[in-house]
């Protein structure tokens, strides 16, 4: 097995992009990526497309075909991968493989997700396909709901708070407000979140990420070719995936997601790390409830002690384990297949210095994390910058 | 005829209430004098989750529970409504499959406005006595629509009323029955109509006294009983006064009629109307006295009957906690605006 | 219009609680599993039909209901840990507030009423046991 770079990185804005459609927002991703690789195009030799739900949102299925299509990659093999909110996650570890396998030299993985030329109920219920359709959908259950009921969990055995929750929301925007491609750029207050109108009990309107468009592309290469391509290589260290349960209610416990902490313990194993050598992670908050128990499940801290750490500003900026610096998906937006590729995105960012405002000082390794559905799939990468060695 | 009986009832009334000064305060009607010219206190409004199939299926759960039967055992269902949720697909094949009674057995649904109930136990009689069938299931369930603005929307209610007809453990023996039918165009609903049109007070004299008294003295007098070997009259109840005018023309005691009132309490649930004043009396009755039991449904006709406790009924009722009194007990407030959302009246909904 | 045959199929476990036992672990399962996760091809499995009792594991109110449940809204939404071992997710009913702990019968409700031309679903929902 070879060691893999990402050499090349791009995204669009997230955000309500009325004026762009799906081909729009993928063809910019893809640009800007070929372009921070300085590669022309033709050197791709194999695409993967994380779209959770190009069918119900804009009608179209074959999504992958429409990618290689537009970006004038024909005929070069291409191929969506779906995991529900863990679409771009699951992508990334699909090129990855492609390249250690030493089958591709170079590889193009994009996330990209269209969601605002539906009505919001639609948006509503096609996002619950994450879940389980026969036994949780069909009954009433939606997205938020899922995550509501392992919130409730949370407060009744490990006593976290809902002020505890909205911090997550409150770190999110603030690390938002330093990103110009977030959705949401302005900080908000405790009280704000507090608040906000209930959506399902005890998460409220500023608990849910948002409905987002956007797009990311990475380009993926042998870590020995891209020292050739690219002054900063970032080497994909660990790739790790694992399953659980669909539905919520044939899981062990609520209160934590399985998947994740057997997907972290795979990849710490691969990489010969462990929590406390990560500088800098972005994890899946598609609720605020979902960064606590990520930050506990991957093993940052204690079962039970996310609450309380993110309350006492350890996973801020600054602060012991900067979480989410991108905004998360509360403020940085939550264009589903996307959402994995951004995320590798911002710790490539950081790990070569070019975050800017949000720079976390000294990075030199990076975790990703990317949940689909209520956690029957969790997908965990390990960044690391070489040129530190 | 072969002694055939009730070897279980049930019944079913949904949690919700108004009152009618709920209704009143929209029409700018004089709530007091609704109350007491229908005898009246408050009537049940189905939850939004609820229909004529979901409340059969409690109440015949209810009763199964009470005769302690195996449901495959069950060789007919009927279901009597006015508001099946279904104009073409029976509610007797839900409520089948919703009791584990499917696959062998026969099912229809019935519709005689108010009587349909009775018109099925009559029907279970038939198989059961030629043993056709060992037990049969006849419910009445309604959640019948009153017109807004209408004297009916004070009385209009919900609920059901379940009575498995068997020949083995009976708890109330079914003597003897007698029927009243004539074309008597008091009170319909055209395919298609969301609310019943009535005749206003033809629905009295030529209709309801018309057929409760014929039907009435009829099996009286066919079966050489007199109103005297009868401890309980329960009668159809579309209103808390009618039953007290019917015994009063036949010369019966009121306090006879009383316990079998249940419609001042939860209105008028059509076909489960005099079935749950049944089930109320059942629920206290004694071994030995009779009831007799006249249902009406307009269009119009009248089913008698008369209905003897078997010592075996104190026992098995206390099989069953859910009782009548249990579900009146059962009461959440409703304001008009939440009552038009229950029931459906919203017209963008 | 309806899912006509996936309404159908759902039937014995929405109405009945039908669920699966495999007799070679004694694991039971609902909804209705034709093949044991744990014993996978050695398993034999059959139908087991569940008692309609159980108690409350978590719940949330919803308040943004899908499509087809705007009417309900607000409703209480909950995992119930059956008497018997599985958990399923259902909407309690008839009950304005709740605990974890709650005891809750089966009730047999709506679950979902289409256009006026559809199919009616029902289905289980779930109501506190009152003494």
């Amino acid at each position: 097995m070879r060691e893999v770079a990402i050499v090349g990185v791009g995204m669009t804005k997230f955000g309500e992009e009325w004026n762009r459609g799906f081909r729009d927002l993928i063809l910019e991703a893809g640009s800007k990526a070929l372009e921070d690789a300085h590669l022309e195009g033709k050197e791709i030799d194999a695409i993967y497309c994380g779209t959770m739900a190009p069918g119900p949102l804009i009608g179209q299925e074959h999504a992958a075909a429409l990618v290689a299509d537009w970006m004038g990659l024909n005929p070069v093999p291409s191929v969506r991968v779906e995991a529900a909110c863990a679409s771009g996650g699951v992508a990334l570890r699909q090129g990855y493989l492609a390249v250690a396998s030493g089958l591709y030299d170079c590889v193009a993985v994009g996330g990209v997700e269209k969601m605002t030329d539906v009505p919001g109920p639609d948006v509503i219920s096609t996002l619950g396909g994450a879940g389980d359709e026969e036994w949780e959908l069909s009954f009433g259950a939606t997205f938020p709901s899922i995550y509501a009921l392992m919130a409730r969990r949370h407060m009744i055995e490990y006593k976290t708070t809902e002020e505890q929750m909205a911090a997550v929301a409150v770190k999110n925007h603030k690390h938002g407000a330093k990103n110009k491609y977030a959705q949401f750029q302005k900080e908000i207050t405790l009280q704000t979140v507090l608040s906000s109108k209930v959506v399902a009990s005890p998460l409220k309107v500023f608990d849910c990420s948002p409905v987002t468009d956007g797009a990311a592309v990475v380009i993926l290469m042998p870590l020995e070719k891209a020292k050739k391509f690219c002054e900063q290589p970032i080497q994909i260290v660990a790739s790790a995936q694992a399953s659980d349960t669909l539905a919520l209610h044939d899981r062990k416990s609520l209160s934590e997601i399985y998947a994740t902490k057997v997907a972290a313990k795979k990849a710490f194993e691969q990489a010969k790390l462990s929590p406390k050598d990560i500088d800098v992670a972005e994890v899946h908050d598609c609720f605020t409830i979902a960064e606590i128990m990520a930050i506990e499940d991957i093993g940052f801290f204690k079962k039970g002690e996310g609450g309380k750490a993110t309350e006492d500003g350890l996973t801020a900026l600054g602060g012991q384990i900067p979480i989410n610096t991108s905004g998360g998906l509360k403020a940085c937006g939550h264009p589903v297949g996307a959402t994995g590729i951004k995320q590798a995105i911002e710790i490539v960012w950081q790990l070569r210095g070019e975050a800017n405002s949000r720079q976390v000082k000294d990075a030199k390794v990076g975790l990703t994390h990317n949940v689909g559905g209520s956690g029957a799939t969790c997908v965990i990468h390990i960044l690391k910058n070489p040129s530190g060695d | 005829m072969n002694k055939v009986g009730i070897i279980g009832y049930g019944c079913y009334v949904p949690m919700y209430r108004i009152t009618p000064e709920e209704i009143a305060k929209i029409w700018g009607e004089d709530a007091s004098k609704i109350k007491s010219s229908l005898n009246i206190q408050r009537k049940s409004v189905p939850a939004i989750d609820e229909d004529s199939a979901t409340m059969a299926v409690e109440a015949s759960k209810n009763a199964i529970q009470m005769a302690q039967i195996d449901p495959q055992n069950i060789g007919a269902v009927y279901v009597g409504s006015e508001s099946h949720p279904y104009a073409v697909k029976p509610t007797a094949s839900i409520l089948a499959e919703a009791i584990g009674a499917t696959p062998n057995l026969t099912a229809a649904d019935l519709e005689f406005a108010c009587k349909a109930g009775t018109a099925g136990i009559q029907m279970c009689m038939g198989l059961v006595s030629s043993n056709m069938v060992s037990i049969g299931l006849a419910v009445g369930s309604d959640t019948s629509q009153g017109r807004p603005n209408d004297a009916l929307e004070y009385t209009a209610g919900a609920g059901a009323a379940a009575f498995l007809i068997g020949k083995h453990n009976i708890l109330a023996e079914i003597e003897a029955t007698f029927s009243y039918t004539t074309d008597t165009p008091d009170f319909w609903r055209r395919q298609g109509a969301e609310f019943p049109s009535h005749g206003g007070r033809f629905t009295g004299e030529p209709a309801y006294f018309k057929h409760v008294l014929y039907a009435t003295q009829g099996l009286l007098e066919k079966f050489g009983y007199s109103a005297k070997d009868f401890d309980y009259f329960v009668f159809h109840q579309p209103n808390g006064r009618f039953p007290l005018e019917a015994a009063k023309k036949l010369g019966i005691d009121e306090k006879k009629v009383l316990s079998g009132l249940v419609t001042p309490l939860i209105g008028n649930t059509y076909s489960a109307s005099s079935l749950l004043g049944l089930c109320a009396v059942l629920d206290q009755a004694k071994a030995g006295e009779r009831i007799l039991l006249t249902s009406f449904g307009s269009g119009a006709g009248s089913d008698s009957f008369a209905i003897q406790l078997t010592p075996q009924l104190e026992e098995a009722r206390k099989k069953v906690k859910k009782n009548f009194a249990f579900y009146e007990k059962r009461q959440v407030f409703l304001d008009y605006g939440l009552y038009v959302k229950h029931r459906r009246k919203l017209k963008s909904l | 219009m309806a899912n006509i045959a996936i309404t159908w199929r759902r039937i014995p476990e929405k109405y009945c609680l039908v669920g699966s036992i495999c007799r070679t672990c004694s694991s039971k399962y609902f909804p209705l599993r034709k093949f044991c996760p744990k014993c996978r091809r050695k398993g034999k499995i059959e139908k087991y039909v569940f008692k309609p009792y159980g108690k409350i594991y978590s719940y949330t109110v919803v308040h943004s209901p899908p499509a087809g449940f705007e009417l309900e809204s607000p409703y209480i939404l909950a995992i119930v840990e059956l008497d018997e071992g599985p958990r399923l997710t259902a909407q309690i009913v008839d009950s304005n507030s709740i605990e974890v702990g709650d005891r809750v019968e089966m009730v047999f409700r709506i679950i979902k009423r289409e256009d006026p031309e559809g199919l009616i679903t029902y289905g289980y929902k779930f109501r506190k046991i009152q003494d």
